[in-house]
């Protein structure tokens, strides 16, 4: 689903260029649930954004379902992310002027659903990540694990076939975390591949496969049988 | 959706989005005020008198004169005699003439002594006449002939009596109290000066100021027999307007005027002094546009500079949009769709604040100024000044909306 080859990105002018990530080579499979561990400034985050086309890299290759990912536009970027690519965030990042229904329903506007079939997909959604009582809540008046898991929605509400998420129980109780990687196994269940940035052992412990990054480059990539 | 988008986002910033609103809607107003009085004091320029060839005064400015004997601005500098107006009425080149007198008021309303002939000579607009709504002009002397809008502020109708002040301040202590006016006709609105004047024939006039010595009351009341009594015949006028023959005698019969022996008078053409008087404006009327479009520009790029501001706060937001999907074309949209929204909603405020001051000043205009405004604000020009605002808004929301593609990245 994923396939990286001899990866470089380099940030700053040519003076002072800081080499974050060191030629990356990896491939995630279609239905991978996957974790990348690493220290603050290892190159984690700028490899998920690269994998997200939130960010450009310099040097090597990218194949996202056998499409090339370089040098997009911003437009054909934009396409990618909304056709392929669903997000979680460590602060949730949603609307705060738009409520759970609104939040979740957004992405399908770019793929000009009509807003009738927006709200009943994104209601499927939120019925599905058990806020299905929540639907007209503003943001600020949901609890942290009910933000995510209305990130959680919008993530899924076009179907993609990748989730990225970056530290998405970095901001919640052990309690909710635990919630929360539930809710990630069960959308592994339906067969989508997940890459979660996280800096907890024990989400990482859940996954099926760990890579490490140190320094810009992969320390280590361990996979197992039974993940979660 | 790229609308609902941007007014819930606006929504969300309520404060500094009603300060900018606010900016916007005071500098429109202001725009739209000056556009607004403009083409209302031309329109009311042009339409106050038709169809009179010469205004004849006592020697003054022109633009003097005609503000006095046509807009009841001013004060006159002197008084014709009756003999001179008599001798000049007898021209052969003259058709008929008009007199006035002015110097008297009512609660603030002027009033104008004149002769029948003004019911049938005196034309406004295009060369139209006036018109009674109710009774009929006056016949004799103590009978008054309202205006449309004095009788509508004063709430007069038909036999109300009332009585005339000495001067023309709104409050006055010499009232010619003796003696009382019978309202016999109310005239239908001109939009021009005639509404907010009261008239009465000469022989009024002339009537209670018998016994008058510098402006002091030294008179009785006037019974009807009286009246027979005394001659009432004016000793001066204020001005008159002529009506020649041949508009071929106009520059003659203005010679004539000019170099007329027995006292020192002028004659003015009423278009030609207009035509002159607008120019005067106009001169004024610019400096207050380029002031205006000052305004208007300051306000436009604090809102620029707002929307600047706020797309530092609001990286995350199209960050979020970004990452579901949003092209920077949409971010750009957005950010110009909001830019609208504002200066839109300033609209609105600056018609509807403009409303409410032509509502409120407009009766005091009116019986101070003689100049009516209407509440009808929309014509071409201010839908292509809107229109142009709305162009510069799109220009000047570039900036903030090319900065947003850039900070849509965390």
């Amino acid at each position: 689903m994923i396939q990286l080859s001899n990866l470089h990105k380099y940030y700053g002018d040519k003076n002072r260029q800081l080499h974050v990530l060191k030629g990356i080579d990896v491939t995630i499979e279609e239905g991978e649930l996957t974790a990348i561990m690493g220290s603050s400034g290892s190159g984690k985050s700028t490899l998920l954004n690269i994998l997200g086309i939130l960010d450009h890299f310099d040097e090597g290759r990218y194949l996202l379902d056998q499409q090339e990912i370089t040098k997009l536009t911003e437009k054909q970027a934009a396409y990618f992310r909304n056709k392929f690519i669903g997000f979680v965030f460590q602060s949730f990042n949603l609307l705060s002027f738009k409520n759970a229904t609104e939040n979740v329903a957004l992405p399908l506007y770019y793929q000009k659903v009509g807003r009738r079939e927006r709200n009943k997909k994104a209601a499927e959604l939120l019925e599905m990540v058990g806020l299905g009582d929540r639907a007209e809540h503003m943001p600020n008046q949901l609890s942290g694990g009910q933000k995510q898991r209305v990130a959680i929605a919008r993530a899924l509400v076009t179907n993609p076939r990748v989730i990225l998420a970056d530290e998405p129980t970095g901001a919640l109780d052990s309690k909710t975390t635990q919630e929360i990687m539930q809710l990630f196994k069960e959308v592994h269940g339906q067969g989508k591949t997940i890459v979660i940035v996280t800096h907890e052992k024990e989400i990482a412990d859940a996954c099926e496969r760990l890579i490490v990054l140190r320094d810009g480059q992969i320390a280590n990539t361990t996979s197992k049988v039974s993940p979660l | 959706m790229l609308l609902k988008l941007a007014s819930r986002s606006l929504l969300s910033r309520k404060v500094n989005v009603g300060l900018t609103v606010f900016s916007i809607s005071i500098s429109i107003f202001i725009m739209l005020a000056i556009g607004h009085v403009k083409n209302e004091a031309k329109a009311s320029f042009t339409s106050v008198v038709s169809g009179v060839d010469l205004i004849v005064g006592a020697r003054t400015g022109q633009i003097n004169l005609l503000l006095y004997s046509i807009f009841r601005i001013g004060q006159p500098t002197n008084n014709i005699s009756w003999e001179s107006y008599q001798a000049l009425s007898a021209r052969k080149e003259v058709a008929w003439t008009i007199p006035i007198s002015l110097g008297d008021s009512h609660k603030g309303f002027r009033v104008l002594g004149t002769s029948s002939r003004y019911f049938s000579h005196f034309k406004y607009g295009n060369k139209r006449e006036l018109v009674f709504s109710n009774g009929e002009q006056f016949n004799r002397p103590f009978d008054v002939v309202l205006g449309a809008d004095v009788a509508r502020s004063l709430q007069y109708s038909l036999g109300d009596k009332i009585t005339l002040s000495h001067g023309v301040a709104s409050t006055s202590f010499s009232e010619h109290a003796n003696n009382p006016f019978t309202v016999v006709g109310i005239l239908k609105p001109t939009g021009t000066s005639v509404d907010q004047t009261l008239h009465v024939p000469l022989e009024g006039i002339e009537a209670i100021h018998s016994g008058w010595q510098s402006g002091v009351n030294l008179s009785q009341k006037l019974s009807s027999n009286d009246l027979d009594k005394v001659n009432l015949t004016p000793k001066t006028i204020t001005a008159f307007m002529v009506g020649l023959k041949s508009k071929m005698a106009t520059f003659t019969f203005q010679r004539q005027v000019n170099q007329f022996q027995p006292e020192a008078l002028m004659a003015i053409l009423p278009g030609v002094s207009l035509a002159e008087l607008w120019r005067m404006m106009g001169v004024i009327e610019g400096i207050l546009l380029f002031i205006s479009s000052l305004v208007l520009l300051a306000a436009l790029i604090g809102m620029s500079t707002m929307m600047l501001t706020a797309i530092r706060e609001r990286r995350k937001e199209f960050f979020v949009l970004r990452v579901i999907g949003a092209s920077p074309w949409f971010i750009m949209c957005l950010i110009q769709a909001e830019a609208i929204l504002i200066t839109l909603l300033g609209m609105c405020v600056a018609i509807l604040l403009l409303w409410t001051g032509i509502l409120f000043s407009q009766d005091l205009l009116a019986s101070h100024f003689g100049f009516f405004l209407s509440l009808n604000i929309f014509n071409r020009e201010m839908l292509m000044s809107l229109a142009l605002v709305l162009v510069i808004v799109l220009f000047v929301s570039c900036i903030p909306a090319i900065s947003s593609t850039r900070h849509a990245q965390l």
